[in-house]
C-alpha cells in the first residue's frame, strides 16, 4: 500500500530538525509470529488538542467516580440519605429520586441495553470514543502512564531505564512508582465500596478497622486488578480481554469516524531534506512519531486495526510535527475511510451522519429510552403479587366444600405507612379468610410499612353446590384513597368434587 | 536416546524422538506453572502443621490450630440457640392465644414450627401436612382429637395410642377379625355408614343394621355417628375418610379397626417447639 522512497537508516533525521523515532509497532504485519511474546511499550507524552481533551475527560470521569458516593439525598423516614446506594443487604437500589426493588431488575436491563446501543451509536457516528477517553481501562492506563512519566521520565528516559543495570537509582524509582500506582489502586477499590454502603459511616468503619470483612476484601480484589490491569497489564487488556475491539469491527463502516493517517495525502512517504521539493511525494516524513506516542504501541499508518483506541495522541504528534515542516496540520485526522477514497477518486469530502446504521441504532435507543421513561414515570408505588399453595392442592372440608391457599405479598413502595384495601372478586366464595386478620366480608384494611413487603397467607373457601363454576378469582389491592389499584388474578382448584 | 540436539528456530533441545522427520521439542515447563507447583507445595507442608492432617493409631495429629468442624458445629448451634433463647422464653411463657396475637412472636413461632414440622412431621403428614391414607390431613376442618391450639398441643404432647402415660388412647375392635359380629352383619353395617354420611344405600340393610350400630358402634361414634372426641372417634357422616370412603375401605375398616399410632413428642422436642408446631399446625389453615 505504501511506498517508502528513501529505504535509509530506521533512525536518524526524519527532516531538518524531525528526529525519525525508532519506534516501531507491535502489531506489524512483518513481524508477527503464531506465538508472541509481549512488546514492551514506552508511550512518549504527546501534547496539544486531544491531549487536552484526554486530560478534561480523566479529571471529568475519575470526579465522577469518586464525588457520587458522597453525594446526600434526603429520603425522609428511615430511608438512607445517599444519593445513589446499592443497598445489598436490604435489595434497595437507590438513585437520586428513584427507588429501585429486586422485581424491577428490567430497569437494570434496560439501562444495560440503552448503554449497549449508545455505544453502537457513537460509534457509528463517531467512532470509538468510549474507548478512547472514557473507558475506565482507558483512564487509569493513562493516570498510571503519567505516575510513570513524572518518576521516570519520557519515552528515552525509560527505555534508557530499563535497559540500565540495578542501581540504587533505579530501585528508588521502580519503588516510587509501584509504590503511588498501589497507592491510586487502593483509592480506587476503596471507592468502589461505597456505593454499597453509607460513604461516610464506611470511610469511618475503614480507617478503624471495624468495617466488615467484604469491604476489605472488595477494597483488596480492586486493588489488584486495578494495578494489575492499568499498571501492568494496559493495552493488553484492550488487545486481548476486551471483546468490544472485535464486535465493533461489525458495527462500524467506512462512513464512521475516526483516526486516520491519511494516506492520499502523507504517501508516498520518506525522509524530507529542508532543500528537497515536495512535490511528487507524501507529507510523511516517516518520523515514527505517531508510533512512539501510541499507547496501544500501533502505527496509524497501517490503517484501520483493532488494537486502535481512537484516543488521537498521534493527531498530536503528526500536528506538532507538520507545524516544524511548514505542512499543513491534520495529516492523522479524525476522519473516514470513504472520504479518503472520494479524494483519492477526486471527488470532495463529506460526513454521511444518516445511514441505515445510525438511523437503526438511534431508532432502537429512542424506543428503549422511551419504554424505560414511560415505565418510571406511571411505575406504581404498590404491587401485589399472589402464589397459590400447591402443597396440598386443594383441601376438602367436613361438608363438602373445598378450601384453596394463597400467599400474598402487599408491597408499598412509596416511603410512608399505608393502609390498603384488599378485596376479592370473581369467585362465588363461602369464606374468605386473612390468617391473623379474620374474614373478608367485602374486602380488609391492611396496614403495609413503607418501602416493605407484607406477607399474607389467604384461605379461601367454596361450597360444594358452587364448586362447578369456580376456577378463577381476582385479587384486588387499593391505596384508602383509591389512587392506585392493583389486580391480580389466580386458579381456583375445586378438586375432586364428588 | 541420541546426543543432545537442539532444534534450530524455536532454540529448545529435542527429546531425540522422532516420527517422518517431526522431532519433539522437550519445551520446559513455564516457570509460572512451575512456581504454583512449588507454591502448593510448601502449602501443604504448611497445612500439615495448622491443620488436622496426618491419621494415626486411634488419633490424628491436631495441628497447631487445633480446629475441629465438629467443634465448629457446636458452637455455631449453640450460638443459635443462645440468640433464639430469648423468643424461646417467650414462647414458653405465654399463653397459646397470646402468641396469636402478638406479630413478632406469631412470626418466630411460624417459622419454628416449620421447620420442626419438617423434621419431625413430615414422613408421615406429608409436607404441605396433607396426609394420607390412615394418617389425617392437617389442613382441614376435621380434628379427632380436638383442633384448638390446645388440643393439638396436648395431642403432639402426649401422641396417640403412644408410649406416654398420658397418651391420648382408644382402640376401635376389629369386629370381623375378632368375631365380635358376623360377616353378613358387616356387610350391613357398610350399607348403614354409607347411609349416615348422606349417600344412596341399600334401605333394607340399613334397617337391618340400625339395631347392631346402636349396639356395638354408638358407644363411640355417637347414635347419630357424629363421632366423639373424647375417644378420638371419627365422625361418619362427613366428607372425610381416613381409611378410605368406597364400601371396600369401610369394610376393611369395621373388619379389622385400623388404629394408627402418633409418637410422644414430650420428652423429644422441647415445650416451646410443641407450641411453635401447634401453632404452624393451627395456621395450616383449619384451626378451630
Amino acid at each position: 500500500m505504501h511506498t517508502v522512497i528513501s529505504d535509509g537508516r530506521r533512525a536518524g533525521m526524519a527532516a531538518e530538525g524531525v528526529v525519525r523515532s525508532d519506534a516501531v509497532a507491535t502489531n506489524s504485519a512483518a513481524n508477527r509470529k503464531l506465538f508472541k511474546s509481549r512488546v514492551r511499550i514506552h508511550p512518549k507524552e504527546a501534547g496539544g488538542h486531544y491531549r487536552a481533551m484526554k486530560w478534561v475527560m480523566m479529571a471529568f470521569t475519575l470526579s465522577i467516580y469518586y464525588i457520587v458516593p458522597w453525594l446526600r439525598w434526603n429520603r425522609g423516614g428511615t430511608a438512607p440519605n445517599q444519593a445513589v446506594l446499592v443497598d445489598l443487604a436490604h435489595e434497595r437500589l437507590y438513585f437520586f429520586f428513584i427507588e429501585i426493588w429486586p422485581q424491577e431488575v428490567y430497569y437494570i436491563t434496560g439501562l444495560l441495553i440503552l448503554a449497549a446501543v449508545s455505544l453502537f451509536l457513537i460509534n457509528a457516528l463517531f467512532g470509538r470514543l468510549w474507548c478512547g477517553y472514557s473507558c475506565p481501562q482507558t483512564v487509569w492506563t493513562d493516570l498510571f502512564i503519567w505516575v510513570e512519566t513524572k518518576i521516570e521520565g519520557d519515552r528515552n528516559a525509560r527505555i534508557r531505564l530499563d535497559a540500565a543495570p540495578w542501581t540504587g537509582g533505579k530501585f528508588a524509582k521502580r519503588v516510587s512508582k509501584h509504590a503511588i500506582w498501589l497507592a491510586f489502586a487502593v483509592a480506587t477499590g476503596g471507592a468502589w465500596v461505597f456505593y454499597f454502603n453509607d460513604a461516610p459511616t464506611l470511610l469511618h468503619q475503614l480507617l478503624t478497622g471495624t468495617a466488615g470483612l467484604g469491604n476489605y476484601a472488595a477494597v483488596a480484589g480492586l486493588t489488584f486488578t486495578t494495578y494489575a490491569l492499568g499498571g501492568l497489564m494496559r493495552e493488553q487488556v484492550c488487545t486481548y480481554m476486551c471483546p468490544w475491539p472485535r464486535i465493533q469491527a461489525a458495527m462500524t463502516d467506512i462512513e464512521a469516524l475516526s483516526v486516520t493517517y491519511r494516506r492520499d495525502r502523507g504517501e508516498p512517504r520518506g525522509a524530507h531534506k529542508k532543500s528537497d521539493t515536495w512535490e511528487g511525494r507524501g507529507s510523511c516524513i516517516d518520523c515514527n512519531q505517531c508510533v512512539a506516542v501510541c499507547p496501544m504501541g500501533i502505527d496509524i499508518r497501517d490503517g484501520a486495526q483493532l488494537e486502535c483506541i481512537n484516543c488521537g495522541l498521534c493527531i498530536d504528534a503528526c500536528d506538532d510535527v507538520m507545524g516544524r515542516i511548514g505542512q499543513p496540520p491534520r495529516l492523522i485526522a479524525y476522519d473516514t475511510e470513504a472520504n479518503i477514497l472520494r479524494r483519492q477518486a477526486g471527488q470532495p469530502a463529506r460526513h454521511r451522519f444518516v445511514r441505515p446504521r445510525t438511523i437503526l441504532y438511534g431508532a432502537v435507543l429512542a424506543s428503549v429510552a422511551a419504554i424505560m421513561l414511560l415505565t418510571l414515570t406511571f411505575r406504581h408505588t404498590l404491587d401485589l403479587d399472589v402464589i397459590r399453595d400447591r402443597n396440598p392442592d386443594y383441601v376438602q372440608l367436613a361438608d363438602g366444600a373445598v378450601r384453596n391457599a394463597y400467599t400474598l405479598k402487599l408491597m408499598n413502595r412509596s416511603g410512608e405507612a399505608r393502609a390498603l384495601r384488599l378485596s376479592v372478586s370473581g369467585i362465588r366464595a363461602r369464606e374468605i379468610k386473612v390468617i391473623g386478620d379474620g374474614e373478608i366480608k367485602t374486602s380488609v384494611l391492611l396496614p403495609v410499612d413503607a418501602d416493605r413487603v407484607r406477607t399474607l397467607r389467604i384461605l379461601v373457601t367454596v361450597a360444594r353446590p358452587d364448586l362447578g363454576g369456580s376456577h378463577g378469582l381476582t385479587f384486588n389491592l387499593a391505596d384508602r384513597a383509591g389512587r392506585e389499584s392493583r389486580a391480580a388474578s389466580a386458579v381456583f382448584v375445586p378438586g375432586n368434587s364428588r | 536416546m541420541s546426543e543432545k540436539e537442539v532444534d534450530e528456530v524455536s532454540g529448545t533441545q529435542t527429546t531425540g524422538h522422532e516420527w517422518d522427520g517431526i522431532k519433539e521439542l522437550d519445551t520446559p515447563m513455564p516457570r509460572w506453572w512451575l512456581g504454583i507447583l512449588y507454591g502448593t507445595i510448601v502449602w501443604a507442608i504448611g497445612y500439615w502443621i495448622v491443620y488436622p492432617a496426618w491419621p494415626g493409631i486411634g488419633s490424628y495429629t491436631h495441628g497447631v490450630l487445633d480446629h475441629s468442624q465438629r467443634d465448629e458445629v457446636t458452637a455455631n448451634v449453640a450460638a443459635l440457640k443462645a440468640a433464639r433463647a430469648g423468643r424461646e422464653r417467650m414462647l414458653a411463657k405465654a399463653s397459646l392465644a397470646d402468641i396469636q396475637k402478638d406479630p413478632d412472636l406469631l412470626q418466630f413461632a411460624m417459622a419454628e414450627g416449620k421447620a420442626a414440622f419438617g423434621d419431625n412431621c413430615v414422613p408421615c403428614h406429608g409436607a404441605g401436612g396433607q396426609g394420607a391414607r390412615g394418617y389425617p390431613n392437617l389442613n382441614d376442618d376435621v380434628w379427632l382429637w380436638g383442633g384448638k391450639l390446645t388440643d393439638i398441643e396436648h395431642t403432639i404432647t402426649v401422641g396417640v395410642r403412644s408410649t406416654n402415660a398420658d397418651t391420648r388412647e382408644s382402640q376401635m375392635p376389629g369386629f370381623g377379625r375378632d368375631g365380635i359380629v358376623k360377616p353378613q352383619q358387616i356387610n350391613d353395617l357398610v350399607e348403614y355408614v354409607v347411609h349416615l354420611s348422606g349417600r344412596p344405600a341399600d334401605g333394607s340393610a340399613v334397617r337391618r343394621a340400625a339395631p347392631l350400630f346402636a349396639d356395638n358402634c354408638a358407644s363411640c361414634h355417637g347414635a347419630g355417628g357424629k363421632g366423639n372426641r373424647t375417644f378420638g372417634a371419627p365422625n361418619l357422616t362427613d366428607n372425610e375418610w381416613e381409611y378410605g370412603s368406597a364400601r371396600e375401605d369401610i369394610q376393611d375398616q369395621i373388619w379389622n379397626g385400623h388404629g394408627g399410632v402418633m409418637p410422644t413428642w414430650s420428652g423429644r422436642l422441647s415445650p416451646a417447639e410443641i407450641r411453635a408446631l401447634a401453632i404452624y399446625v393451627h395456621n395450616l389453615g383449619g384451626g378451630e
